[in-house]
């Protein structure tokens, strides 16, 4: 599903350039549950913004769905990134003025579905998070645990390949963190591959693989002992 | 690529970034209202000063030049300055026979006089006239006819009345066609009424015409003649004529060529280019004002537009990471800018209407109005909208050109 060989990426800061990431391969197959865990400055977010199609990377080989990606413009990256990607942020960045319902089907929107269509696709999704009653709130209404469920309704929405969460549990509480974890689980078990980055070690626990990186590389590759599965 | 325009969504994204800020849409608005609103009362007004002019100055024409005669001021041929000048009717063949581009050489002769009908009197102008001279300056008549070639061969004691002199002589609803008038202790019979229009060319109380060799006969002015109205035929310089006429004027009279008093004149063409010219002036001056004001208002949506967009960078970049293509942000930019300057241009041009419209209910209204018909023409709103149209669009992009150029990494990373 992602392939990265030999992934490099640095920034210009100044006259001088931040080395960032650090040839890193990595291999997640379709339907896998991984967890990316770094301090900050280890690079992880800007691995997951060159997966996310947000960033370029400078050099290495990216295949997404099988597919190199290279040389991609705005558009192309608008096209894919609504096809395969479905996003989940740390701060849910929700449209304020839209409520749940509209939110839910903004990316159908881009993708090009009629109103009517993605607004009954947005509701199933919202009924997913277990959301339906709260359509027609606006985001100031909820809580954060449902903004979080209504960002993941609105990463789903298109049926992408790949959910990518960037510390989706970062602002909320332990025991919001852990439902929400429990609504990517259940996506993963349906067949979704997810890819979560965190820096809590007990949020990594719950997913099947943790990837470590330090300083721009990977210091480590692991699967997870489940307790519940064993 | 334009079924946007007729999506719902489309219009619902533009509404609800405007909602979000209905203070500051509000105030941009007011701004390109305000520019469209003057260019469409100021060139209404102006409008409706120049109907108002041509209305007055309708009934003459306005290539003619008045000549009269009054004293040397330079000695000339063994005559002292200060003689005596009097036009006769022998100069008006001459000058008919001479100058070029003539149309009417119409002389006229004026006093003033008593005139009396039963027991109702007044004093009024009154004038020799021939038939030629309702070509030179029409009369508007209500009933009968004006003077005739008739009259003139003849003779006659016929009269041509205003409108105000039938009002003072007449009793209402009285019909004055063949009724008989005493000016000056002899009757003449009316044969015509007429309506003057706002500017009078005698007394302040109306005007009689009376045939001029009636007027020759009865007042003892022999075959002289007070004044000549001159009109020129199209394609030919006024004020040419004019100086050829005095030119042969004082060659007749044994006037020094170079005496500038011997012989008055009136050129009307020259004072109505006068008055042209300042209107043509003052709708120059409206376009000015009105497009400067417009191109300012629109800046300021450009600029409104640009605040909105830095406050919006987040939000564009969520919709990037969503799977907006760069177009589909520009053309909501766009569209917002167009849409807002469309709302203000016709808030601009219905207030521009109404106050239009309250002008002329209270100026351009009663007898004597200050401005006749103030409007605009279709074509010149049309043309104003248009430009604003295409002002917020061009506007549009620099505030859509920022917004995609914020890479959606930077937009998301945005606090």
């Amino acid at each position: 599903m992602i392939k990265i060989e030999n992934l490099h990426k640095s920034y210009p800061i100044g006259k001088d350039s931040l080395h960032v990431l650090k040839g890193l391969d990595l291999h997640i197959k379709e339907g896998e549950f991984v967890a990316i865990m770094g301090s900050s400055g280890s690079g992880k977010s800007t691995l997951l913004n060159i997966v996310g199609l947000l960033d370029v990377h400078d050099s290495g080989n990216y295949y997404l769905n099988g597919q190199l990606i290279e040389n991609l413009d705005e558009r192309k990256a608008a096209i894919l990134r609504n096809k395969f990607l479905g996003f989940v942020f740390q701060s849910f960045n929700l449209i304020n003025y839209k409520n749940a319902l509209e939110n839910v089907a903004l990316p159908l929107y881009y993708a090009g579905m009629g109103r009517k269509e993605r607004n009954e696709v947005a509701m199933q999704y919202l009924e997913k998070v277990g959301l339906a009653d709260w359509a027609t709130h606006l985001p100031s209404e909820l809580s954060g645990g449902q903004k979080q469920r209504v960002a993941i309704a609105r990463a789903l929405v298109t049926k992408p390949k790949v959910v990518l969460a960037d510390e989706p549990t970062g602002a909320l509480d332990s025991s919001t963190s852990h439902a929400v974890m429990e609504l990517l689980k259940e996506i993963n078990r349906e067949g979704m591959t997810v890819f979560v980055i965190t820096h809590e070690e007990d949020i990594a626990e719950e997913t099947d693989r943790i990837v470590r990186l330090k300083d721009g590389v990977i210091i480590s590759d692991e699967k997870t002992v489940k307790k519940s599965k064993v | 690529m334009f079924k946007f325009l007729i999506d719902t969504d489309t219009w619902q994204e533009i509404y609800s970034s405007i909602r979000k800020n209905k203070m500051r849409t509000g105030i941009t608005i007011i701004g390109v209202m305000w520019g469209i609103f003057l260019l469409v009362v100021l060139l209404g007004a102006a409008k409706g000063v120049e109907n108002n002019f041509n209305r007055l100055f309708g009934d003459f024409a306005t290539n003619s030049v008045f000549v009269w005669a009054q004293q040397t001021s330079k000695p000339f041929k063994g005559f002292q300055e200060g003689k005596g000048l009097t036009l006769k009717m022998s100069d008006l063949e001459s000058i008919r026979n001479e100058i070029k581009g003539l149309e009417f050489v119409v002389p006229r002769h004026q006093t003033q006089a008593l005139t009396v009908n039963k027991f109702k009197t007044g004093n009024f102008g009154v004038f020799g006239d021939y038939p030629e001279f309702d070509k030179v300056q029409k009369r508007n008549l209500v009933y009968g006819r004006f003077i005739n070639d008739n009259d003139i061969k003849e003779k006659k004691k016929v009269c041509v009345i205003e409108e105000e002199i039938y009002k003072q002589l007449f009793d209402k609803d009285e019909y004055p066609i063949g009724q008989y008038i005493k000016i000056n202790d002899i009757n003449y019979n009316v044969v015509g009424m007429y309506k003057e229009g706002q500017i009078g060319s005698g007394g302040p109380q109306g005007n009689i015409h009376i045939p001029f060799t009636t007027f020759q006969q009865v007042y003892n002015r022999g075959d002289s003649v007070g004044w000549m109205m001159i009109t020129g035929q199209p394609g030919f310089d006024i004020t040419q004529i004019e100086a050829d006429v005095k030119l042969l004027l004082k060659n007749l009279h044994n006037v020094h060529p170079k005496d500038n008093r011997a012989f008055g004149s009136f050129n009307l063409g020259k004072e109505i280019a006068k008055v042209t010219g300042f209107i043509t002036g003052m709708q120059f001056l409206t376009w000015f004002v009105g497009i400067a004001t417009l191109i300012a208002g629109v800046f300021a949506i450009g600029n409104i537009l640009l605040i909105t967009v830095k406050e919006r960078t987040k939000e564009i970049g969520v919709r990037r990471a969503l799977g907006a293509k760069p177009w589909e942000i520009k053309r909501q930019i766009i569209m917002e800018s167009v849409f807002l300057t469309t709302v203000a241009g016709a808030l601009g041009i219905i207030f521009g209407g109404i106050v239009l419209m309250i002008i002329d209910a209270t100026l351009g209204q009663g007898p004597e109005p200050t401005l006749t018909n103030p409007t605009v023409d279709i074509p010149v709103i049309l043309t104003a909208a248009l430009t604003l149209i295409v002002l917020g669009t061009l506007i549009g992009l620099i505030p859509a050109q920022t917004a995609v150029s914020i890479r959606p990494i930077e937009a998301l990373r945005e606090e």
